[in-house]
């Protein structure tokens, strides 16, 4: 597997910590799922520590955590709040996110960029929130991350993963590179297909947070990737225009 | 004969006291801040007696629990009861389904019921009725029961309890948080606005993946505008952010909202506990009766009776989490 920044995943998902109906089910949904990395917001929850009952919180779940930029549209903003998590967490890695378009969520690709290189010369470890587009990519690496992360779909969506030729084709293009599917999955089946692109983890939220039963739609998205990661692995057979049998014709008696 | 001493007088410690007063016991209530007002924070609550919306994101005890809070609030103070109205916009009709399937006891409204319901809501295509909820107005509830309480000869001590007290039953929210180790303070924003173009009779809820809000009329043009769950403690000030999220909502309703006066703007935060259901627990010499999360009118009735069985009669109601007498 490969590693993020050096460190080994104990588990490929990465799971949001945003609205779940009550810290407990929160919890239940960290444990049932076995997610190995917590994704915190500090956009919202506030200035001068005043999040820091919820952070407590979500530091006791016992999993690596990775603050976000969720809710900022400027590269100044996300700087700073960056700043704010290293503090409040005392970690280097940040989920970089910046919105461009309000109804989509759609990355800003071009502060992001931007962005990306300033916290990296910083001492940050960028994990970008991106589009699927190739160049973007590149781009970001120049700037000095080690790590992509390609949207499946809009953010909250729950639509999968919308363009899979542009994944495998980001696959391909950076065999070398971490690469987690962030945003768009809603269901298993999403995540379990994300794996099976190759990708090395997979990032959701709201597609636990707003289940019914969350616990269990955790649990689900864990045995899904599980999945998606072992099939990848076993080198799934291509797809086919026509039947193979799976039993030998020939030396078959022949009855009718 | 034996003195109860409340606490506190928000709607917890006023109904608790309340409770106690009707079960014949005799009681002191003890708030420095003193008659009900704003340095509480169920006097910025929305007052929605509204069990079977609010399951949709809480868990099964708010659905059954809250359902007594009806009547035993009509008792006290005067309640409205015309309803819920649930909407969403076009675009967020998934929302609309989730919040169908996972609420009971509404009916759809569509095809021009919404219109005839409310006429003020315009191109609503879709709604949820939920007929048998209520709504009350908080203010004049709190003024009610700590009315009910004088006239019944309880007093009331404008100053902090005495350390020590025998019998004491704690209901000071999040002012306990010291010695309630999972206490925490959800934030929550409101507006109050006065809008005397537009006429809603009821609660109403628009549905949006990001920021549901609703809508409570407190009459003569008046209403109530929340309100924002956010996990962090710092009261001091809304956000420009919630307060546009606020607006935008009362102008997605209706657009003449736009034209409203800004009365009040209330920030406090929420007293809960980790799956934001209430507990007693009874340490010591004293009751703690807390956690009542965004459900201070909806299940501090039932707050109040867990406490009083447990006080006068020691029966542990599923309230009761720890019993360290």
């Amino acid at each position: 597997m490969k590693t993020f920044y050096g460190t080994e995943l104990p588990n490929p998902l990465m799971l949001g910590t945003a609205q779940y109906p009550s810290p407990a089910i929160l919890e239940q949904a960290f444990r049932e799922s076995g997610a190995g990395v917590a994704t915190v917001s500090l956009r919202r929850e506030g200035a001068g520590g005043a999040g820091q009952t919820f952070w407590a919180m979500i530091r006791d779940l016992g999993v690596l955590i990775l603050p976000n930029t969720a809710g900022c549209h400027t590269v100044k903003e996300a700087v700073t709040t960056a700043q704010m998590a290293r503090e409040v967490f005392g970690t280097p890695w940040i989920k970089l996110e910046l919105i461009g378009h309000t109804d989509s969520l759609q990355p800003d690709v071009f502060q992001l960029v931007e962005a990306a290189r300033i916290l990296t010369e910083d001492g940050f470890q960028v994990f970008p929130y991106t589009t699927d587009d190739l160049i973007v990519g590149e781009r970001l690496l120049g700037a000095g991350c080690e790590v992509l992360m390609p949207w499946g779909a809009p953010i909250g969506s729950g639509r999968g993963l919308n363009n899979e030729y542009a994944l495998r084709a980001m696959r391909a293009e950076f065999p070398d590179v971490p690469l987690v599917v962030d945003a768009g999955i809603g269901l298993p089946s999403h995540a379990a297909h994300a794996m099976e692109l190759g990708y090395d983890a997979v990032l959701l939220n709201t597609a636990v947070a707003r289940a019914g039963d969350p616990a269990a739609m955790a649990r689900a998205m864990a045995l899904a990737i599980d999945a998606g990661r072992l099939a990848h692995e076993a080198d799934p057979i291509e797809a086919r225009d026509m039947a193979e049998p799976s039993t030998p014709v020939i030396g078959k008696a022949f009855l009718s | 004969m034996t003195v109860y001493s409340v606490i506190g007088a928000g709607v917890a410690g006023l109904a608790v006291a309340t409770e106690l007063v009707a079960r014949r016991a005799k009681v002191q209530v003890f708030d420095p801040g003193g008659p009900p007002g704003p340095h509480g924070c169920s006097w910025w609550a929305g007052g929605m007696l509204a069990p079977w919306c609010e399951y949709e994101n809480a868990e099964e005890p708010v659905l059954r629990l809250g359902q007594q809070a009806i009547g035993w609030w009509a008792e006290k103070t005067e309640i409205t009861r015309r309803g819920t109205l649930v909407v969403a916009n076009a675009r967020d009709l998934p929302d609309l389904r989730r919040f169908a399937r996972r609420t009971e006891r509404f009916r759809e409204a569509k095809n021009g019921e919404i219109a005839e319901l409310e006429p003020d809501l315009h191109g609503f295509g879709k709604g949820l009725f939920f007929a048998d909820e209520a709504h009350l107005d908080p203010r004049k509830a709190l003024q009610d029961l700590h009315r009910g309480l004088r006239d019944n000869g309880v007093e009331f001590h404008r100053k902090l309890a005495p350390t020590g007290l025998e019998n004491a039953i704690d209901c000071r929210g999040l002012h306990a948080r010291d010695l309630l180790y999972d206490l925490r303070g959800v934030k929550g924003e409101m507006l109050v606005i006065r809008c005397p173009d537009v006429t809603l009779t009821r609660p109403v809820r628009l549905l949006h993946p990001r920021m549901p809000l609703y809508i409570v009329p407190r009459g003569d043009g008046v209403y109530m505008l929340g309100a924002t769950m956010i996990e962090s403690e710092d009261s001091s000030r809304i956000t420009a952010r919630s307060m546009l999220e606020l607006l935008s909502a009362a102008y997605a309703l209706n657009p003449a909202f736009g034209e409203a006066e800004v009365l009040e703007i209330g920030v406090d935060l929420r007293p809960a506990f980790p799956d934001n259901l209430p507990r007693i627990r009874r340490l010591g010499r004293t009751i703690y009766a807390n956690g009542l999360y965004r459900h201070g009118y909806l299940l501090a009735p039932a707050l109040a009776q867990g406490v009083a069985d447990l006080a006068l009669e020691n029966k542990h109601s599923e309230m009761v989490d720890e019993d360290r007498a």
